[in-house]
């Protein structure tokens, strides 16, 4: 068995689970937006979507979703590319750099939508 | 006459590998790809190096990139690949080369072995063999016909970067077969073992394995009961 200790979950069969799981929560928000603005939406009327706690629920829900999506992605295409096979011995830590950057762009990101929304 | 663009590589003479051009005449025969590369090993030149056995699609030996695609040369006629009178063939993409088109296929017989390719039963041995019904044994069509040509296998990006980790469509096709047999005992552990990120979640299901199977087994879909056997498992 092969191990990981920066993939999402460490776990291969909960990664590509938690993965579909979120994409499904991330077409469902992203639909709603899109239904929402495409049927008209003014200032006042988005500001008072936003101050919903079930639409803040529902865009948190959102951007965690996005985090763990994007972190198992990302992950996945890291360690096709960025590799010792592939790029030589600079492959290793150049794959550990972009792995821990993009988590922690992700975790800045997930903050930052935290603060917009419950701030 | 057939413009013929072989890959050429001999690591003891050549710095680099390069494709070779020949002509060879069909004489307006819809021949397999096999025959061409034996007419010009046998009239022009006996270097071309490449791997050969029952020419008839059982021993997997010939599997070759024809035109952009793996398949058997044996059973690979000009008239479904060539387009245009011209042939380009070069070794399975992904696997290091030995020679002109023989490739080293150590890393897909490794992944092969990683996943237990026989039966592993733990109760008694019966003193007649062990029985199956007829819907069990129906469970491993579509399986059991795997030739291990490695033309799926090296054919998928999954495995090109990542083939010391990744079982690749080939070895998970048997994994599956073994997993569904119900004359094996030992699911629990197969599962077990391929219960990581790799060697099985590497798999992203472009079926690029199910495009080329000259055998026409679907590698993709015995992944996804594998995928299936784990959530069942751990959920």
């Amino acid at each position: 068995m092969v191990t990981q200790i920066t993939s999402f979950s460490r776990s291969g069969l909960s990664d590509w689970m938690i993965q579909r799981v979120a994409g499904v929560i991330l077409l469902a928000y992203f639909g709603f937006v899109a239904y929402t603005l495409l049927n008209g939406v003014g200032y006042a009327s988005w500001k008072a979507l936003h101050a919903n706690s079930a639409m803040r629920i529902f865009t948190l829900l959102a951007a965690l979703s996005f985090a763990a999506h994007a972190w198992i992605g990302l992950w996945a295409v890291f360690t096709d590319y960025l590799t010792e096979r592939m790029l030589g011995p600079r492959g290793n830590g150049l794959r550990r750099l972009c792995q821990i950057g993009s988590v922690l762009v992700l975790l800045v990101y997930l903050l930052w939508v935290i603060q917009i929304i419950w701030g | 006459m057939l413009q013929v663009s072989i890959y050429r590589y001999n690591p003891d003479v050549d710095s680099a590998p390069y494709m070779q051009d020949f002509q060879v005449d069909t004489e307006g025969k819809d021949l397999m790809v096999l025959d061409v590369l034996e007419m010009i090993k046998a009239d022009q030149d006996p270097g071309v190096t490449y791997r050969r056995s029952c020419r008839e699609g059982v021993c997997g030996s010939d599997g070759l990139s024809i035109n952009g695609k793996n398949g058997l040369a044996c059973i690979t006629a000009l008239s479904e690949t060539v387009k245009g009178n011209k042939l380009v063939v070069r070794p399975l993409p992904g696997l290091p080369v030995i020679r002109d088109l023989v490739v080293d296929m150590s890393l897909f017989y490794a992944q092969y072995e990683k996943i237990q390719p026989y039966l592993q039963n733990s109760t008694p041995a019966p003193d007649i063999e062990r029985l199956q019904t007829p819907e069990d044994r129906e469970k491993l069509d579509g399986l059991y016909e795997c030739i291990l040509c490695a033309c799926c296998s090296t054919s998928c990006p999954s495995f090109w970067w990542n083939p010391d980790r990744f079982i690749g469509p080939a070895g998970l096709l048997q994994a599956y077969r073994f997993l569904a047999d119900s004359r094996d005992t030992a699911t629990e552990e197969r599962l077990s073992n391929l219960d990581d990120p790799f060697s099985v979640f590497r798999c992203h299901g472009i079926q690029n394995c199910v495009n080329v199977c000259p055998k026409g087994l679907n590698p993709t879909k015995a992944i996804g009961h594998i995928r299936t056997m784990l959530l069942n498992r751990a959920t």
